[in-house]
């Protein structure tokens, strides 16, 4: 009797997996323009004030229009903001906004800014990201809860005139504002739905899409919003996000067409890739360094010549060709090529000699620091059991051991949450780390080193001369100057060496050659405005 | 039988209450905490969001107030996903995971028992080796390793199936045949080797002897009087086997890009996402029970000399 049953089970479960099979691998055909995007991760909230990932990003931008915006090459553009003007001491800009509508037909006005820009600063939104837009005057303090934040430096004067007031001048202002944690929110929706505004049956938006369904770990659906500004010249109906965490099974699932793109490969799979679907293929830099931080409290780290010595002996090259091989550039400043605002130029004294040759040097330097084989120079390195970290880590410990038999580093690896945890409270030796940077500015790299901001500025460098000169760039309103007192900082700091620069990051994506309007760029940020097909551009 | 039911549903109260305390102390135990990130926040925003989810309180309390909620049925917010709660996640999560779970173990006890039965009659002949080396290669070849082999020929080279994702508006239920079979092939191996082993058993026992005496056509003594005995292990190994397929796989949700509920097993106590880590060890520490429960009674049905009420 049992036995029928399951047989019966069974059968039906064949026949709806035979049933199943003949549905194929090709997609539904439909008259409206889909693009699938391959997303990298869930996720963990679309609402701009809690979100804090590039994979957020990518969808709360297609949904929202800030005061600036990104063009197809991620370069800052005027987004809600019409024209403006900056103060003469560069502290009041004062915007006008252009006409624009919600997804529902409201107005956006300008205390929609104000009424965002409030709500972010407020301790009990419990934005992670406020820090960002500390340069508005005060945000920082608010989000302290030092003053309510009523009285941040950002009012409405009428519905399209708004000011903002910073705490120093910064020239790359734009840049910021492109970012999410400045995009305006729908006030009367807020204020409706409370924390729920954000889910698809609530949320109205301003940019090109407007949420339609959102289902965890699967997709994200956006559809086009017939009442953003800039409509007309929009060519998707329709964008799913999908939450491609295995970008191995993301690869394939491009090269099934079942994605029209995907914002990561494994590093390994380049020339693999390169052979099977070159076309596809797009490496490019990104605004990212891989560094380890030197914790300079410590004795033995004291000396910015033994800091020196240790990161004199690493062989970037080997890294970067050996282990992630995905064309990564082996870094010797902190500042990556391609950022905005920056003339570049700064390197480690040492970077143009040959490993061989350094590690001599190293040797030399760690004898006169009294190190040898009486003395070992004994310490931890500790790094993230994530991605390629633990491929990198015994490289690094033999590069350090060549020195001299008597430089004995030890590994110690942890989780990702707990490695930050014990940076931020010095509670390590030698530590690897990432940075990627929130908007396209040396600014953006550079503060890490800044004592006040400890304890993101894990090694604890402190050197005032170094705030001074940061600080005083960040006064300067002339971009070319600014920048060049920005190099001149970073090259300091690279000479001190609390940080070690191992490789700058790379974007690696998989883009069909259907896609147009894809322009690789250096902040890796993709609208989905810019982006059509080729057949469908050819049918119009 | 009813008396029965009701002492195991009883018993499995203290049961859960242990399993969660276990599972919510270790937990707080572990270093680090769902809102120890990478860009640390102002510690005044990281104080109210300690405060909004009640882990300013010591440890006994929030366990005290976990507990009191969950009788309500409220398993609370996630702590990492801030726009949705731990009920509606598991809610999204859970119904995938049932379905391609479901699916597989129906696939793998049809075929590893069919498998199991011909390796058993035809013991030492090819068949039998056949089917026995089938089975080693399922239980040796892990579904890391056969899932993407599976997504490249079946997906990507002969272009017969999607090779992930979980979209029936775009592909129908084609999405789920790759994952179904990965999930089953291990299953199908050891629920073979099982079967076979009893099978074995089962046949050579004098009343299988009896009925072939009686003149019982050989069929008939197979299906009405072999099989029903020989299943009786497999079902006692169903259970716990059940729960853990039904309840999702992180490496099958991660191969084939599924919007199951296995991610949070792993995801979740890595983020220290507390809520939803205990969200999950509640719900597969009730299937558990659950299902040991229903392989029980299953036990019983099938085998009439296992009786309740002694």
């Amino acid at each position: 009797m049992l036995r029928n049953r399951i047989i019966k089970a069974a059968l039906v479960t064949t026949s709806l997996l035979a049933l199943a099979a003949c549905g194929g691998g090709q997609p539904n055909n439909s008259d409206s323009v889909t693009l699938h995007r391959g997303n990298n991760a869930e996720p963990l909230s679309l609402d701009p004030h809690r979100a804090s990932g590039t994979w957020e990003n990518n969808i709360i931008g297609d949904m929202f229009v800030g005061l600036f915006t990104e063009d197809a090459s991620g370069s800052p553009i005027p987004g809600m903001a019409e024209s403006w003007e900056v103060a003469e001491d560069g502290l009041t800009w004062t915007f006008t906004l252009r006409e624009a509508l919600w997804s529902d037909g409201e107005p956006v006005t300008a205390s929609d800014f104000v009424f965002s820009l409030r709500r972010i600063s407020d301790p009990q939104t419990g934005a992670q990201y406020v820090s960002l837009l500390f340069p508005i005057e005060g945000i920082a303090a608010a989000s302290r809860g030092e003053i309510s934040p009523d009285q941040i430096g950002v009012r409405a004067i009428d519905d399209r005139t708004l000011e903002i007031s910073l705490e120093n001048p910064a020239p790359y202002l734009p840049g910021l504002l492109t970012h999410y944690t400045a995009f305006p929110m729908p006030q009367h929706v807020v204020e409706q739905y409370g924390d729920e505004w954000v889910r698809p049956e609530n949320i109205q938006s301003n940019g090109a899409f407007r949420l339609s369904d959102w289902r965890t770990n699967n997709y994200v659906h956006l559809v086009r919003n017939e009442n953003f500004f800039d409509n007309s010249n929009v060519c998707l109906d329709e964008v799913f996000f999908y939450p491609t965490v295995d970008n191995s099974a993301a690869s394939r699932r491009v090269r099934n067409g079942e994605l029209d793109l995907n914002m990561e490969f494994p590093g390994q799979q380049l020339d693999f890739l390169m052979r099977e679907i070159p076309e596809y293929v797009r490496v490019h830099p990104f605004m990212g360094t891989i560094y380890f931080s030197l914790n300079t409290q410590l004795e033995q780290f004291e000396d910015a010549q033994v800091r020196n010595a240790l990161g004199m002996a690493i062989d970037r090259t080997f890294i970067a060709e050996q282990i992630l091989q995905a064309g990564q550039p082996p870094a010797y400043s902190m500042v990556p090529p391609g950022v905005a605002n920056y003339p570049g130029g700064v390197a480690a004294s040492w970077s143009n000699i040959p490993v061989e040759q350094r590690r001599e040097t190293a040797r030399e330097i760690l004898e006169a620091a009294g190190y040898g084989p009486d003395n070992p120079l004994r310490f931890e390195y500790t790094y993230r059991a994530t991605g390629d970290n633990p491929r990198i880590a015994p490289v690094v410990q033999n590069d350090w051991s060549s020195i001299a038999e008597w430089v004995i580093p030890e590994l110690i690896v942890n989780d990702t949450q707990i490695h930050y945890d014990n940076l931020r409270a010095s509670d390590f030796q030698v530590a690897d780390g990432g940075w990627i940077a929130d908007y396209n500015d040396p600014y953006n790299f550079l503060f890490l080193a800044e004592f006040r901001s400890v304890p993101m500025n894990y090694s604890r460098y402190n050197n005032p001369e170094y705030d001074a000169l940061v600080t005083a760039a960040n006064q300067e309103l002339d971009l070319a100057a600014r920048g060049q007192m920005m190099a001149q900082a970073e090259q300091m700091m690279i000479d001190d060496m609390p940080i070690i620069p191992i490789v700058f990051y790379v974007n690696k994506n998989l883009v069909s050659p259907r896609v147009t309007g894809w322009v690789d760029n250096v902040v890796n940020i993709h609208r989905s405005r810019y982006i059509c097909f080729n057949d469908v551009e050819a049918a119009e | 039988m009813f008396s029965f039911v009701l002492r195991r549903l009883l018993v499995a109260i203290p049961t859960l209450i242990v399993i969660t305390a276990l599972a919510f102390f270790m937990m707080k135990v572990a270093p680090g905490g769902p809102f120890d990130l990478e860009r640390p926040m102002p510690d005044e925003i990281r104080e109210r969001l300690l405060e909004r989810y009640g882990m300013d309180q010591p440890v006994w309390k929030q366990y005290l107030d976990y507990m009191v909620n969950l009788a309500q049925g409220d398993l609370g917010p996630s702590l990492k996903f801030h726009d949705k709660d731990v009920a509606e996640l598991i809610g999204e999560g859970f119904p995938v995971s049932i379905m391609i779970g479901s699916l597989a173990m129906l696939l793998a006890v049809f075929v590893g028992t069919l498998l199991g039965a011909i390796a058993a009659l035809r013991q030492n002949k090819s068949s039998d080796y056949a089917v026995m080396g089938f089975a080693m290669i399922g239980v040796s070849i892990p579904p890391l390793v056969m899932g993407p082999i599976l997504a490249l020929v079946l997906g990507l080279y002969m272009n017969l199936l999607p090779t992930g994702g979980l979209n029936f508006n775009r592909y129908g239920l084609s999405v789920l045949v790759l994952p179904v079979i990965t999930l089953a092939l291990p299953q199908i191996a050891i629920i073979a080797r099982l079967m076979r082993a009893s099978m074995i058993e089962v046949i050579r026992s004098n009343y299988i002897r009896t009925a072939r005496a009686k003149g019982l056509s050989a069929p008939a003594v197979m299906v009405r009087h072999a099989l029903r005995s020989a299943v009786l292990p497999l079902v006692s190994y169903l259970g716990p086997a059940s729960a853990a397929v039904i309840s999702g796989s992180l490496v099958i949700e991660r191969v084939f890009q599924l919007p199951g509920m296995g991610a949070y097993f792993v995801d979740a106590a890595l983020q220290r996402d507390y809520t939803l880590v205990m969200g999950v060890v509640v719900v597969y520490a009730s299937l558990i029970i659950f299902l040991n429960l229903l392989a029980d009674l299953l036990y019983s049905v099938l085998n009439p000399r296992v009786k309740f009420d002694s």
